[in-house]
């Protein structure tokens, strides 16, 4: 078991080695190079820079030396913690990033909780009642569920609100918290206003969690155990709870290894579109403007969540599953 | 007591044990009624996409900005009991306050318009010319928004078949592309196996663990500028099946392994078959339906995929015109309170997604010989 | 009568039948019999008569689309003979019944039990659901539940029960797996134990040890047994007396010696002529029953048996035989011994 997740772990620099350079070599492939591009920006908003400061710059990224050798520059500045600079926002990107990665965190995470909270019960409910006008009216509800794409389902709600109940639903926070220091208050305001966003970034998982769970749990209450569980004289939700519910559940403990992920990705739409703080709307805006070591810098984030909810998922596993922690 | 193999009586017992696997599986897909009915609609919706100007009213480009926003002119067949298309008449007004002009129908007014009439001039499959539409307005002059205009006054509805062309495409050709390169990988990686295999397999891992969507966004965003829409779009397919075909190639590498060990393919060996023909003859029949099914259902994400990628204007660009490049209209809410007919396409989308999956899922249940 | 002459478990022209979508199947259809305190009741039939609905009717285990239609099953518990046909499958007197007074013994041990907790877990909660039958006056504790659970692995010969309690069933080999799985079937001490073909899934040598363990805690606790299987030399080791099931109908029964030497039902002799003698020819072909099983769809009329039987008559294709005493021990459902039919 330890040595499986240590194997696991002794992966994870590999991975990011190889993603790093893939990262590179996208945001290399437009033409011209940061500093260029750094210069004409400075020159149409007016302000200019000396030759020197240029050169300096030029040498500390290596712009005039091979690819590789530039991208050693940029994994030896990352290992340092320095992620470049923007040159639209002319800040340090490690300060862009932090400021929205707390944030990006907490809306997928709230979404994977608020999504299984939903799904599982709906999917046990469909099991357990198959054919019944409920679980036909949460089928419907899945397909489109699974059929509305992120965005729109995040514009329709926006424009319900503002339309008819004069409602805005973007942003995080109420006007008198948005610069307030953190308290309870401002937390409860991040919640009220998070819970929508999540719901929206969740949908399409929840659809697809509850027909994985109703699928698996009808296969399990087919299974010899529950006639033997049956026999013992339990009551039927707890005997439900207990053994197939336990089982159908196992196998979605490996979903999380592609459903975080999808969050993660995911949440850049709905951020983009609900105008969340988030480094989904920073990530478009540095590729848009080929702001390339920010997107650089943002792309490895996304790399390391998804690898990082993959392995969770497997430790996971492991852990709740005893005939792949005693085997494996 | 299994209640399997259930008889109907004698002939229908004959019929089924000469029956082909086809046949079994399009008997089996009839009997789902709501993916039969989808199944109808993605045909006509393939319909559109070989001659979506034959379905437009105007050309989709054509702009007026005195025209911006009007909104959804519905059909009406008859008039005083008479068979005689027509669509209520617009007009507009400034408001004083706003500035902006407000469209209302005028009921006394009908625009009268005809089936199969004549338009602006198109070529079938670039072929031929022609100036047949399916519906126009009788005077030539006029112009008719069936799904409104948007804010530079292009007929949405024009627009949509146009994007119906481009997004159902894009969906068609990204699952090919992920099909083939899924079953020829996959096959390989289950057959072979080895060293071959773990190769294969840890760069299925790698691509299943990338962040999709910011990876595309960025891979789409170093696309030179100077593409053209036709180079864009091919772009933007293989970009989409790059991570598509790692599901499908799992899954042909599992059946692969599966049948390997099956006794018929033992049978096929001894028999002294080939192993080109014991693949494409015994091994591959075998699944085919499975890799129809399992393509029919990636379709949809494929499609929303693209939407998605377009909506954020990293996907297909204008002047091409795509589902998401229509929904770009819908960005701003302000916008979408004024003329909320803006986010039909994204029904369109809606509906073709769900389609899709409806046909997916009856064909996968079809196909799944255990699946009673 | 004296109350051990009384039947513990009495079944009275059950009918089970399963409304699928192609039509009504009868599992089921009118079976009748009784189960003595301490008797070993053999229930043998070809595989589909119903000899598994039967015991899960009894139990009240039948899932829809299945209904147990008519009959009556009548049990003798402490307070009195109750008829489990009529009580709610899901109330709490057929949970108590269940597991406390009739136990289970299931076909496949391998998926009998949960694959994910331990063994001990699985029949330690058994215990606590009926913990009155050990303890009548207070509720047991885990503590307690699991040195019962300690002390039954032992009697069922689980060496190092101490270990095995905290492995999960799919560790132990198949023999141990049975044995965990009687352990369960024990745990509350029924008074009857239906072992649904309790051998069938397990290897021959390992099926003998589970067979003798079976008679022994059966001479031990004094505990009545149906015991269901298609294996007519399971039945002459194990059971006193028989009922021979066809088509969710009974054909013949009576105490084993008369079935196996003096068979009246032309069905029940096919049987035994279908079993390999020790003492039989070498390299000749065994007798088989001609025809097939019909499909439950498709129930020959009149006496189920009579479109492969070789003995058949007109009247058999018209009227359904009813079970009737045959001599001076026996019942059998045929023409050939009597006239008597069923009432349609």
């Amino acid at each position: 078991m330890t040595r499986y997740i240590l194997q696991r772990l002794a992966l994870l620099p590999l991975l990011m080695v190889i993603y790093s350079f893939v990262i590179f070599v996208i945001i290399q492939a437009p033409p011209g190079d940061f500093l260029t591009a750094y210069v004409a920006t400075l020159a149409s908003s007016g302000s200019s820079i000396s030759q020197e400061q240029i050169e300096a710059w030029r040498a500390q990224y290596g712009l005039d030396q091979p690819m590789v050798v530039q991208y050693f520059l940029w994994v030896q500045h990352l290992v340092q913690g320095n992620f470049g600079l923007s040159l639209e926002y002319q800040r340090p990107n490690a300060d862009l990033i932090g400021e929205q990665i707390g944030l990006t965190l907490a809306l997928a995470l709230f979404s994977f909780f608020l999504t299984w909270a939903i799904a599982i019960p709906a999917g046990i409910y469909s099991a357990t009642h198959p054919r019944s006008i409920g679980d036909h009216i949460l089928t419907v509800i899945n397909y489109i569920g699974v059929a509305t794409p992120n965005f729109m389902l995040a514009l329709i709600l926006m424009w319900v609100a503002f339309a008819y109940f004069d409602l805005s639903v973007t942003g995080l926070y109420s006007p008198e918290y948005a610069d307030a220091p953190w308290s309870w208050g401002k937390l409860w305001d991040l919640l009220a206003h998070l819970w929508l966003p999540a719901l929206v970034l969740g949908i399409a998982g929840t659809a697809r969690l509850s027909r994985i769970m109703r699928a698996n749990l009808l296969d399990e209450l087919n299974k010899p155990y529950v006639v033997t569980a049956r026999a013992k004289g339990m009551k039927e939700w707890r005997l439900v709870l207990r053994y197939p519910v336990r089982l159908a559940f196992n196998p979605l403990i490996s979903t999380i290894g592609w459903y975080l992920p999808m969050l993660f990705s995911g949440s850049l739409i709905v951020a983009t579109v609900m105008n969340l703080p988030n480094i989904g709307p920073l990530l478009l805006r540095a590729l848009v403007n080929q702001d390339m070591y920010l997107a650089g810098g943002i792309l490895l984030i996304y790399s390391f969540l998804t690898i990082v909810g993959t392995l969770l998922s497997d430790i996971l596993l492991a852990l709740v599953d005893p005939r792949i922690r005693v085997a494996g | 007591m299994t209640t399997a193999d259930i008889t109907v009586g004698k002939e229908a017992e004959d019929r089924i044990a000469v029956a082909s696997n086809w046949k079994l599986v399009w008997w089996r897909f009839r009997r789902h009624h709501l993916a039969m009915a989808s199944a109808v609609l993605l045909i006509f919706m393939y319909a559109i996409v070989l001659v979506p100007d034959f379905f437009s009213t105007q050309d989709p480009e054509r702009t007026d900005a005195r025209q911006a926003f009007i909104p959804v002119q519905t059909v009406h067949l008859f008039d005083d009991g008479s068979f005689s298309p027509w669509v209520p008449a617009i007009v507009g007004k400034r408001n004083p306050t706003t500035l902006r002009m407000e469209w209302t129908t005028d009921p006394k007014r009908k625009v009268p318009v005809t089936f199969f009439g004549t338009g602006y001039k198109w070529k079938v499959f670039g072929l031929f010319e022609t100036n047949r539409h399916l519906i126009t307005p009788v005077d030539p002059n006029q112009r008719i928004f069936l799904l409104g205009s948007d804010r530079l006054g292009r007929d949405q509805w024009s627009r949509i078949m146009h994007g119906t062309q481009t997004s159902m495409t894009v969906g068609l050709v990204a699952v090919a592309l992920s099909v083939i390169l899924g079953v020829v990988l996959g096959g390989i990686s289950g057959y072979v196996g080895g060293k071959t295999d773990s190769v294969i397999q840890r760069l299925i891992e790698l691509l299943q663990s990338v962040p999709t969507i910011p990876i595309w966004l960025a891979l789409s965003a170093a696309l030179p500028r100077d593409w053209t829409p036709i180079q864009i779009f091919f772009a933007i397919t293989v970009i989409l099946s790059l991570v598509g075909w790692t599901t499908l190639g799992r899954e042909v590498r599992g059946r692969f392994l599966a049948l390997r060990e099956e006794d018929f393919v033992l049978a096929a060996r001894l028999a002294g078959c080939s192993r080109m023909r014991i693949i494409l003859r015994h091994m591959v029949p075998t699944f085919l339906s499975h890799i129809i099914a399992t393509s029919s259902l990636a379709i949809p994400v494929m499609i929303i995929n693209e939407t998605s990628l377009s909506f954020l204007g990293l996907g297909i660009r204008p002047p091409a015109i795509s589902w998401g490049v229509l929904l770009q209209e819908a960005q701003n809410i302000q916008t979408l309170a004024l003329a909320p007919w803006l986010l039909i396409p994204g029904v369109v989308v809606i509906v073709a997604v769900l389609a899709f999956n409806l046909v997916g899922d009856g064909l996968r249940d079809a196909a799944d010989p255990y699946s009673h | 009568m004296s109350a051990a002459a009384q039947p513990l478990l009495s079944v009275r022209d059950l009918r089970v039948s399963f409304a699928l979508d192609e039509g009504l199947v009868r599992a089921v259809d009118g079976t009748s019999f009784d189960v003595m305190p301490g008797q070993v009741l053999g229930v043998v039939g070809e595989s589909g008569c119903g000899k598994s609905v039967t015991m899960r009717a009894i139990l009240q285990l039948i899932e829809r689309p299945g209904r147990i239609t008519k009959g009556e099953i009548h049990f003798r518990r402490d307070s009195g003979v109750v008829d489990l046909a009529q009580l709610p499958p899901r109330g709490a007197e057929m949970r108590d019944i269940r597991g406390g007074e009739i136990a289970l013994i299931p076909q496949e041990p391998m998926a009998a039990f949960s694959p994910v907790h331990t063994v001990g877990d699985q029949i330690v909660e058994a215990i606590l659901l009926h913990s009155h039958r050990w303890q009548p006056d207070r509720k047991l504790g885990r503590r307690e539940a699991r040195d019962i659970t300690v002390g039954l692995f032992r009697d069922v010969g689980i060496s190092m029960p101490e270990q095995r309690i905290d492995t999960y069933s799919w560790q132990l080999s198949g023999g141990l797996r049975q044995r965990a799985m009687i352990a369960m079937a024990l745990s509350c001490k029924p008074r009857l134990l239906i072992a649904d073909e309790p051998t069938t899934a397990i290897d021959v040598t390992t099926q003998a040890q589970v067979l003798a363990l079976l008679r022994d805690l059966q001479a031990r606790y004094n505990t009545a047994i149906i015991f269901i299987t298609h294996d007519l030399g399971v039945i002459a080791q194990m059971a006193s007396y028989v009922v021979v099931m066809y088509l969710g109908r009974v054909m013949e029964e009576g105490p084993v010696d008369d079935i196996f030497h003096a068979p009246k039902h032309p069905y029940t002799r096919a049987l035994l002529r279908s079993i390999p003698s020790l003492y039989g020819q070498t390299r000749v072909a065994l007798p088989v029953i001609s025809g097939a099983l019909p499909h439950p769809f498709n129930r020959p009329p009149g006496c189920p048996f009579h479109p492969r039987c070789p003995d058949v008559m007109p009247r058999c294709s018209a009227e359904v035989p009813r079970l009737m005493p045959v001599g001076a021990s026996q019942l059998a459902s045929c023409f050939l011994h009597h006239e008597e039919a069923e009432q349609p």
